[in-house]
């Protein structure tokens, strides 16, 4: 036997009941860990990182214009990352937020580009919030159909559902709705089409800040809420306490892609004041960011979304002012998500580092390699 | 002086997060020596013993192998060591036959020579007595076969140190005994033994010294000839309890539920159950008893509708109420009726709670859908909690705390109190005390008991005979998917209901 003795380098092993106190200020330690590399990154592009902060800190909330272009930009991101947040803490992964946008978008534009003029004044928008939602929850009810009737994938279902939706914006663009021929443009509502402005921004914050409320209530205090989180967590459970899986499943697709429609709505009429092909740019995506990040907590995801946006916004200032490419901010982000996400892993489990009279033992013997660490769970 | 110890723990501990699973546990086995690891479920057994093949590293103490430290990292070098462990959970790849299986994972260099490895486990069967086809698939094996695969497979790889994890749950009392007769001849080999088990009896048949873990402490060895049955319970539990529990009459019991002719199928189209056939009584408790996987859990679905039923009725007749056919009802209609099933999974979690609420939340799983408000009602579900909390004495820091993260037996004391609270005319739960140690068995031993004396028909699924055998009034016995027998409980014994465990469609049921 020609074994040595030795201890694994690391060990982890599974804890409970940290203080929140310690949680949270792992959380906010991991942000500035990000925010520290990040630095380092925008360093290596020759640019003092403290400078170039503070130009995106004064570039996105420096000026009240300022301001207001990050909140546009948070807007979508927050109303859509509430829309997805149902879905996934009902376990159903739905990426297709983006196509839901669009597919509202789509709706919306309808009554703006044709019954402009027929609806009178404020009946008008709301009719396009209406259709879009309803458009939006249609679009996210067909994967959720199927997934309750045939048990199919919905993340593969949700996602290719995208593309069909902006292939559909495509074909309207250049042809039934495009503008002056040839240009490939839908054209700009009319002014009564169009979202009035709160503050100098569109309303649409003022929607998606209600929604925040409504979302919260519904998901800690309703039956619905209770239905979405016990499915959740084991379906099994939620059809022996008596709940129909699939009507829910299909009721809250149902209300996630109305939700997403609502977003798609405030963007042409708020944001774009017309629709193509690129309306949701990315914003589904981003929103399951955001979502997660805020661990489904509706507050959290205001937060979480104005961050996004201030990186966002203040990126483009940096390039405007530093030339440091849009893309860092992108990094950031990245860097930011991973250490977010990889905090939780310290905020459950424990790691044991080699003693070190067993770390003296351990270089008496010649080849000392590292052990893979092996998590252990809690052995009931 | 003693010999040198095959193996030996000195002062060993282990932690996960606050609790202690071990701590600074002492043994000592020598060769040609069967060991008895004995303690309730949670005293920390499996923990030891994990830490002896290589899946946790312990927090302190040492291991010495042969008189000699040893630091164990992975299960491939507890094998280096010469340790094998048969887990609980066989880990065999069902399309190898059992000799591809034994050699998996093992590197003897050169190509597959499937003939002298046949001829080596034949050579392995013949000297400890297995009774195994090395050609065989796994997926034809019945569970004790696949048990003796696995105990082969660590022979194979020259083991002699062997820990058995509570090798005879799955196994009938005959196969129990083949199995025995195995490890006695392993033993005279020179091989050291480890069994892990909680059934007394068998602790008697079998081992030559008995270790008691209580708690995570070691509490001590013992000679088995030396000493008794009620004298290891002392030591298990700390102190006396008595091992009788009260089964009164009940007056007079009525029909509550006629199960006839009943089959149905799983998702793979395999019928699992045939044409069962029976009456749970109010006020009786009905044990079921049958070798695990023979289709208890698909009977208990069925009833409570959650399970497609292909073929049968069930009629269920509530206090002065005119019977009614349960099939085609949906669960939820099932219950409201008045039949409440409390299921306890293997993970335990699986079915009837949501891991990640608390007491209320899980509370709220029997009342969400009352009233019509379009909010829920957390009030009363709190109080039921809190209330459960006091009656049955669980642990847990908060009714909010997470169920997935409290013990294993304070998880089952939240479920079955729930379903008790629920007030059914039919309570149905499966193996309610898995896992528990004596004291709660006995709490939820007598919450049945007292629900029975109400006039409830009781339907009992459990694993240990004995408890079968003395706690209920009828014993309905499964078989594969059919019942090979319906006996009185106080009349009949235990090798009775072990022959009707094994006998395919034997005699016919009432």
């Amino acid at each position: 036997m020609n074994h040595k003795k030795r201890e694994p380098w690391i060990r982890l092993s599974k804890r409970d009941g940290m203080t929140s106190w310690k949680v949270w200020s792992i959380r906010i330690g991991s942000i500035f860990l990000a925010l520290v590399l990040g630095g380092l990154v925008i360093a290596m592009t020759g640019v003092n990182p403290f400078k170039a902060y503070g130009t995106i800190i004064s570039g996105s909330l420096g000026k009240a214009s300022a301001i207001r272009q990050t909140v546009k930009i948070a807007i979508p991101l927050l109303g859509c990352a509430l829309a997805i947040a149902p879905c996934f803490k009902m376990h159903f992964w739905n990426i297709g937020a983006e196509g839901q946008i669009t597919a509202g978008a789509i709706a919306a534009s309808y009554f703006a580009l044709f019954w402009a003029d027929r609806l009178p004044g404020p009946s008008l928008i709301l009719v396009m919030g209406l259709v879009g939602a309803v458009a939006g929850g249609l679009w996210g009810l067909i994967p959720a159909f199927f997934k309750a009737r045939w048990n199919t994938n919905e993340t593969l279902f949700t996602l290719m559902m995208n593309y069909i939706v902006i292939g559909i914006v495509r074909w309207l663009q250049g042809g039934p709705w495009e503008g002056r021929a040839g240009s490939q443009i839908i054209p700009q509502f009319a002014p009564n089409a169009c979202l009035p402005r709160v503050f100098g921004i569109h309303c649409g914050w003022i929607i998606v800040l209600v929604l925040v409320l409504l979302m919260h209530i519904y998901m800690t205090y309703t039956k619905h809420g209770y239905e979405i989180a016990v499915i959740g967590d084991s379906i099994n459970t939620a059809r022996y306490a008596g709940m129909n899986v699939g009507h829910v499943m299909m009721r809250t697709m149902f209300l996630s892609g109305a939700i997403s429609g609502l977003v798609g709505f405030i963007l042409v009429s708020g944001a774009n004041g017309t629709l193509n092909d690129g309306v949701a740019g990315g914003v589904g995506f981003t929103a399951i960011t955001v979502a997660w990040l805020s661990q489904l907590n509706a507050f959290g995801m205001v937060l979480i979304s104005g961050m996004l946006a201030i990186l966002e916004k203040g990126a483009e200032t940096l390039q405007t002012r530093l030339a440091v490419p849009t893309s860092i901010s992108d990094i950031i982000t990245g860097i930011l998500l991973f250490c977010m996400l990889g905090c939780e892993f310290f905020i459950n489990f424990r790691m044991t580092f080699r003693a070190r009279k067993a770390k003296k033992a351990a270089a008496e013997t010649a080849a000392d390699s590292d052990e893979s660490p092996a998590k252990e769970a809690v052995e009931s | 002086m003693e010999p040198v110890c095959a193996i030996e723990l000195r002062n060993i501990t282990k932690r996960f997060g606050d609790v202690v699973a071990n701590d600074r546990i002492n043994l000592c086995l020598q060769r040609g020596e069967i060991l008895s690891l004995l303690g309730e479920n949670g005293s920390g057994k499996t923990t030891l013993m994990n830490m002896l093949s290589g899946i946790y590293y312990p927090d302190e103490g040492e291991i010495l192998v042969g008189g000699k430290p040893v630091s164990i990292t992975s299960p491939r070098e507890a094998f280096h060591y010469g340790i094998g462990m048969i887990h609980q959970h066989y880990k065999l790849v069902d399309v190898f036959t059992a000799a591809e299986n034994i050699v998996l994972g093992l590197d003897e260099g050169g190509k597959l020579d499937m003939k002298a490895i046949n001829a080596r486990v034949r050579e392995i069967c013949e000297k400890y007595g297995f009774d195994i086809d090395p050609s065989q698939k796994v997926y034809d094996m019945s569970v004790s076969q696949k048990q003796t695969v696995e105990i082969i497979k660590v022979l194979y790889r020259g083991a002699d140190i062997l820990i058995l994890d509570e090798p005879t749950a799955v196994l009938t009392p005959q196969e129990t005994d083949k199995l025995f007769a195995v490890m006695r001849n392993m033993r005279d080999d020179g091989k050291a033994i480890v069994i892990i088990t909680h059934k007394l009896h068998e602790v008697m048949a079998i081992s030559d010294k008995v270790a008691v873990l209580r708690k995570g402490q070691y509490i001590g060895t013992v000679n088995t000839s030396e000493t008794s049955p009620q004298a290891l319970t002392d030591m298990m539990v700390g102190h006396s309890v008595t091992l009788n529990i009260d089964r009164p009459h009940y007056e007079d019991p009525q029909p509550r539920l006629s199960v006839s002719g009943l089959s149905c199928f799983d998702d793979e189209g395999v019928k699992r159950l045939d044409d069962v056939s029976f009456t749970a009584m109010g006020g009786e408790i009905l044990g079921i008893a049958g070798i695990s996987g023979s289709g208890q859990r698909e009977l208990l679905e069925c009833i409570a509708g959650l399970h497609p039923i292909a073929q049968g009725t069930i009629m269920y007749t509530p206090e002065g109420k005119s019977p009614s056919d349960l099939v085609g009802k949906t669960p939820m209609q099932i219950r409201k009726a008045g039949v409440a099933m409390a299921f306890v999974p293997e993970d335990r979690l699986g079915m009837g709670l949501v891991g990640s609420m608390g007491m209320t939340g899980n509370m709220m799983l029997r009342s969400w859908r009352k009233g019509k408000s379009a909010f829920v009602n957390r009030k009363d579900p709190n109080e039921l909690a809190l209330q459960i909390w006091k009656d049955l004495e669980v642990v847990t820091p908060s009714t909010n705390f997470p169920v997935r993260r409290m013990s294993g037996g304070n998880v089952q004391k939240v479920l079955v109190g729930r379903e008790i609270a629920s007030a059914p005319s039919v309570l149905m739960t499966a193996y309610a005390v898995r896992g528990l140690d004596i004291n709660t068995s006995y709490t939820i031993y007598h919450l049945l008991t007292e629900q029975k004396m109400k006039g409830v028909a009781v339907v009992y699924v459990g694993e240990d005979l004995d408890v079968l055998l003395e706690l209920c009034d009828r014993i309905l016995v499964l078989c594969g998917g059919k019942v090979s027998g319906i006996v009185d409980a106080r009349t009949t014994t235990k090798e009775e209901v072990g022959l009707l465990m094994t006998r395919v469609g034997g005699k016919e049921a009432e």
